[in-house]
């Protein structure tokens, strides 16, 4: 038997219990948390650290013993290779399939609805809610969002290659780099709290600044401002804070592919005559180009999809809004559609990344 | 992160040396091309201005009250403001409002689970695609590669929706399961990329002595893949630690993880002015701690399937 239909068929079985356990109000875990014992506020609503710790571990126990039937199931000589391969994909077939691709087809689907305030479908809206999005209003937020997926990934990929070659082969190289990448470490919303003080408001008249920014202006004679309220000002100081946070992992990787540059082409072209930036812009980069690819792309989706600079840092403001926070507000505010809409756009902007990809990873296949 | 390639290979001995010398003759050559005044210069001005904010903030977060709203961090020597543990200590019980504490232990449980199970499931998945000859396996591993890119925005909505039918919803289920769901993509296709890279003849010598699938998954690979695991766990568990949107779509008071914690004091910042910078460097210790212990995994993760090696 094909393995797609023990796949289905693991799937079928999974929707079952899934729907017996749901299955609205009456569904066993929905009686289980209406229980008031411990091990039901545990279970559902822990409070204290003690329930918090049992429920952790409760939850991967649960997930070592489920896994370990399933392996010790298959785990015969003379098991069908369906099954076989059902035991080891059949979680995972279910978690996408029902996560992500059952999710999203809903979505797109409740992009064309109308919705009522308590939630409910009251019929279709055609493109209603999209051209809903592309309106003078929303003018700003378009904009912001090109800003973003374009700005963030040239410049913070620019700032990474010129930084990697600048500490590369040096003494102090390994903390140099350390610095830099720190930041992608740290959370958007610690970042936020820290650009905070570079960003602060403008002091009144006659008192000091507290903001880094606007004392260093004031300091040169300029005025002090807002930096994060006025169009695309606001747009472009969070946009600094992403590139802070993802030049790190551009400089790491282009790093490594600057090493990775064979030491005969760089001798070859050296007994040309070349040295410097003409060996650095007709060697180096298109020796480095798939990595920059890479690596451009990588930046590109993650700023398209950021929200939480743009959410906390650009205090909500309509000046600073992007796609992916619209969409953040809009599924606050229970408008499926609109919200669905918003993610739809999103994906779209994505859909021509995928197919790029898949066509370099078929590339690189078909090299080795 | 997107291309195959195999770039972390054990390289025979006698060529590692050649590299190395040639290496060592070039660092030789580039000490004298890059110790440039100007090339040391300007890689020391964009180190600082990398470093300067996160400073700034170490310093707010160590001024007394109401230091951070009342001057500029780089006063700190001249008028006449001390220096205090105490923003730690207020940030940490609450002071009033709920405690620090309370948000990094629900990161800390929300964050073990939602790195073990997502990278347990991947692990299997992985050894599947890489090492189970069956039909339609390339377009199922393509169909998970697409997975990567959807931006988890589209599925949202539709899995609260799931999570109140199943009563899951407010609780650390809902949390764990949609950080799995999240995770898993990614971590398939990396894993893969190592598994791939594990010479076949091993699982030819294995299974002619007899062992099954399950076996050669558990007695022959994972202690092969231990920095692999490493590496992806690493950047998993950034990916959680440092998540917002999904702790705001799914999580209540009681489950929030830090990140909703420090939004929640920034929205606040007239009162919580004076802790908010010891919180904030409360929430990075975490994630710094794990990641400069463990930076040489973590980068080799980044790189796994990005380089041509």
């Amino acid at each position: 038997m094909s393995i797609v239909v023990w796949l289905v068929i693991v799937a079928a079985i999974a929707g079952i219990i899934i729907a017996s356990l749901g299955g609205g109000e009456t569904g066993l875990l929905f009686k289980a948390r209406e229980q008031h014992g411990w091990l039901a506020t545990a279970i559902f609503n822990p409070t204290s650290a003690g329930q918090k710790i049992f429920v952790m571990i409760l939850a991967i126990l649960l997930f070592v013993v489920i896994m370990g039937v399933i392996l010790w199931a298959i785990d015969r000589p003379k098991v069908p290779l369906g099954v076989l391969v059902a035991g080891f994909l059949g979680p995972v077939v279910i978690a996408l399939s029902g996560g992500l691709l059952w999710s999203g087809i809903s979505t797109i689907i409740k992009s064309f609805q109308t919705f009522n305030s308590s939630g409910q479908s009251t019929g279709w809206a055609g493109f209603d809610n999209y051209t809903r999005i592309f309106t003078a209003a929303n003018q700003n937020m378009l904009i912001n969002t090109v800003l973003w997926i374009f700005l963030v990934p040239i410049l913070a990929t620019a700032f990474g290659l010129v930084y990697a070659t600048l500490v590369d082969r040096t003494r102090f190289e390994a903390a140099a780099k350390a610095l830099i990448f720190l930041p992608t470490a740290i959370s958007m919303v610690a970042a936020s709290v820290i650009w905070r003080y570079v960003y602060y408001q403008p002091s009144p008249s006659g008192k000091e600044q507290v903001g880094l920014l606007n004392a260093l202006v004031e300091l040169v004679g300029g005025t002090p401002q807002n930096w994060t309220t006025k169009f695309p000002l606001g747009t472009l100081a969070l946009i600094v804070v992403m590139i802070w946070i993802q030049a790190g992992f551009a400089m790491t990787v282009l790093s490594a592919a600057i090493k990775a540059v064979p030491d005969d082409i760089i001798e070859a072209a050296k007994i040309d005559g070349a040295t410097g930036m003409r060996l650095f812009w007709s060697v180096t980069i298109p020796t480095i180009r798939p990595t920059l690819v890479v690596v451009l792309t990588t930046v590109a989706i993650a700023s398209l999809k950021t929200f939480d600079i743009v959410n906390v840092m650009g205090g909500n403001l309509p000046v600073n809004n992007i796609v992916a926070n619209a969409f953040y507000n809009a599924s606050s505010v229970q408008q499926p559609g609109w919200a669905g809409a918003y993610a739809v756009i999103i994906f779209i902007v994505v859909t021509p990344v995928i197919i790029f990809n898949v066509r370099q990873m078929k590339k690189s296949e078909a090299i080795r | 992160m997107t291309t195959t390639t195999p770039p972390m290979l054990v390289e025979p001995e006698g060529k590692v040396s050649a590299r190395k010398l040639k290496a060592q003759l070039r660092a030789q050559e580039a000490k004298t091309k890059l110790s440039s005044p100007w090339a040391s210069g300007l890689a020391i001005i964009i180190a600082i201005l990398w470093t300067l904010p996160t400073f700034g903030l170490l310093v707010n977060s160590l001024r007394t009250t109401p230091g951070p709203t009342t001057s500029g961090w780089w006063k700190f020597w001249s008028n006449g403001i001390g220096f205090t543990f105490e923003n730690y200590t207020n940030a940490w019980t609450g002071n009033g409002a709920q405690p620090l504490s309370d948000f990094i232990l629900n990161s800390i449980i929300i964050t073990l689970p939602a790195v073990f199970i997502p990278i347990t499931l991947a692990l299997l998945a992985a050894y599947a695609f890489a090492w189970i000859d069956f039909k339609g396996k390339n377009i199922l591993f393509i169909a998970v590669f697409v997975m990567q890119v959807v931006p988890i925005q589209v599925a949202l909505i539709p899995l609260n929706t799931v999570y109140v039918k199943l009563g899951l919803n407010t609780s650390f289920w809902s949390i764990w399961l949609s950080h799995t769901i999240f995770g898993l993509p990614l971590a398939i296709f990396l894993l893969h990329n190592f598994m791939k890279e594990i010479p076949g003849s091993l699982i030819e010598a294995a299974r002619v002595d007899g062992a099954g699938h399950v076996r050669i998954f558990f007695q022959v690979l994972m202690p092969l893949l231990v920095p692999a695991i490493a590496s992806f766990g690493i950047f998993q568990f950034l990916w959680v630690w440092n998540d917002l949107l999904v702790a705001l779509t799914f999580s209540s008071q009681n489950t929030s993880p830090i990140t909703k914690g420090i939004q929640q004091l920034t929205t606040q910042f007239g009162q919580q002015g004076n802790i908010l910078p010891a919180a904030a460097v409360l929430a990075m210790l975490v994630p710094l701690a794990v990641f400069l212990s463990l930076q040489r995994f973590f980068v080799r993760g980044l790189l796994a399937g990005s380089v041509k090696g």
